[in-house]
């Protein structure tokens, strides 16, 4: 096999492995919202256990990029394109540790009902999962436009998570006694803000790798 | 109500940056020198067009790499550069190669100055089958050096230069082939060195070197730029990148790119340097 064909073999297989890096912590985001609602803490539990899954994942992407760039010594955009893998796989690692987060706050809440409705959330979950998934796949078909294009919803999830911690701030006034379980909530919108501020940030990385020029789409 | 959390934003940023510089020296300034200033240089070899409308802008203390595939025209261009290249006798040239300012092409020019201004290193060691102090002392003794304490200082100045004096000061009478491959090819530097050159000429000159003797050139090279200029032809891209200031791409005979070596090994501005760096050819 030339040189350069095990190059692109070597890409192909660590994009793979991200592939199936951002399946598992979409899932594990998924899984874990699913738990807060359903009050399911046996889901909950699954979420916790999982993450050591998708953390030794995100080793696993970083020791082959690693020995690629040992053996291979890219320059240019084949630098770039390992720099941005392993970039990414670390965000989506940190999608995984915000799914456990979660998890652990609908734990913490227990089975006493909400004092709110929690629609917005839910709405603003969704969308944040589904920019996730969005973006990892304009990722790896390297499709800036697309990325582009997605990352701008993550305007609607600022302001989402704007009007939610609102609404909680002004009810923990009036609802003082709950303020344990307002707090989990404000910590769990905050969580999947910062999903899908880790979105955006894998749209920077493609714009990086194609353009070889930093952008800020997360402003 | 009062918002309490902030929109979360953890980057205080323009909106595009630059990239910045990651990997090689630092960027010289853009006032320097010229040291040479190729125009318009065409070089045939008979019929064969070897080098085609070379323009390039070399500056002083700088280290220029050229790099290319093999037959692209980079070690005929270094060899023009001292005009090695006409002892091939079908070549023929037009345009000009202007040494600080002054064309060497032009018959008037003399060519026996110029080597002396512009040494030339080689792919392989090729010190001459005498002492080590011969080796570095021939030089100043054909300028008309005799005297024995100037030709010492020569030496040991030389050697010093070269990186190589405290592994010889004690066997200086002792043969030069008696030497490994990298400390040949650092006699063979501190050779050039002994004639105080402007410019050093380096064709792959560590490329018949093991990784060790190749790192010591390397830094040597790097200490060497202060006082000269170098003109490196290198077909390792990691050495290239390590070590000039800028880099030349030839291909086919013509100069596809040439820029800071930062850009060059980051974001080539030709899809044909990508290719070329990325070892996609050549």
């Amino acid at each position: 096999m030339a040189a350069r064909e095990r190059f692109d073999h070597e890409i192909e297989a660590i994009q793979a492995d991200l592939l199936k890096l951002s399946n598992l912590s979409i899932q594990a985001l998924e899984t874990s919202f699913a738990a807060f609602i359903e009050k399911d803490f046996e889901k909950a539990k699954e979420v916790i256990e999982q993450d050591a899954v998708i953390n030794s994942l995100e080793e696993q992407i970083n020791d082959r990029v690693i020995l690629v760039m040992t053996r291979q010594q890219p320059v240019a955009k084949d630098l770039r394109r390992l720099v941005v893998l392993l970039k990414a796989a670390a965000d989506l690692e940190r999608v995984g540790d915000y799914a456990v987060n979660i998890a652990k706050e609908s734990i913490r809440i227990g089975k006493e009902r909400f004092i709110t409705s929690i629609e917005l959330l839910e709405d603003m979950c969704y969308k944040a999962i589904e920019m996730l998934r969005q973006i990892v796949e304009a990722f790896l078909e390297e499709n800036m436009s697309k990325a582009k294009e997605i990352a701008e919803y993550d305007d609607q999830i600022d302001e989402m998570y704007g009007n939610i911690i609102t609404h909680l701030m002004r009810l923990s006034s009036v609802a003082p006694e709950s303020i344990a379980q307002i707090t989990s909530l404000s910590f769990i919108c905050r969580y999947i803000e910062r999903c899908a501020d880790y979105a955006t940030n894998i749209a920077e990385y493609l714009l990086y790798l194609k353009k070889g020029q930093r952008y800020d789409l997360n402003q | 109500m009062v918002d309490l959390m902030n929109k979360t934003n953890n980057k205080e940023t323009v909106n595009i940056k630059t990239p910045s510089p990651s990997m090689g020296p630092s960027i010289q300034a853009a006032d320097k020198n010229s040291v040479f200033n190729t125009k318009n240089f065409n070089l045939w070899y008979g019929d064969h067009h070897a080098l085609k409308d070379i323009n390039l802008d070399i500056k002083e203390n700088d280290v220029t790499a050229i790099i290319g595939p093999s037959g692209c025209g980079k070690s005929t261009y270094i060899k023009a550069l001292n005009r090695m290249v006409e002892l091939v006798p079908i070549v023929k040239t037009n345009g000009e190669i202007n040494y600080r300012g002054r064309n060497i092409l032009d018959a008037s020019y003399e060519v026996e100055e110029l080597r002396t201004r512009v040494g030339m290193v080689f792919q392989k060691p090729n010190p001459f089958p005498k002492s080590i102090y011969d080796n570095i002392a021939y030089g100043p003794r054909i300028h008309g050096i005799k005297n024995k304490k100037i030709l010492d200082e020569i030496v040991e100045k030389s050697l010093r230069g070269a990186a190589i004096w405290d592994e010889v000061k004690d066997r200086l009478n002792q043969n030069a082939y008696g030497l490994s491959g990298g400390q040949q090819q650092r006699i063979c530097i501190a050779r050039c060195l002994a004639i105080e050159p402007d410019v050093i000429l380096m064709d792959e000159p560590t490329s018949a070197l093991d990784p060790i003797s190749t790192l010591k050139v390397e830094e040597l090279v790097q200490e060497l730029k202060d006082n000269y200029s170098i003109i490196i032809v290198t077909h390792n891209m990691q050495q290239a990148a390590r070590i000039s200031d800028k880099t030349a791409f030839f291909l086919n005979g013509e100069v596809v790119e040439f820029d800071h070596t930062d850009k060059i090994f980051s974001t080539p501005k030709d899809q044909r340097t990508e290719d070329y760096i990325s070892g996609r050819f050549g």
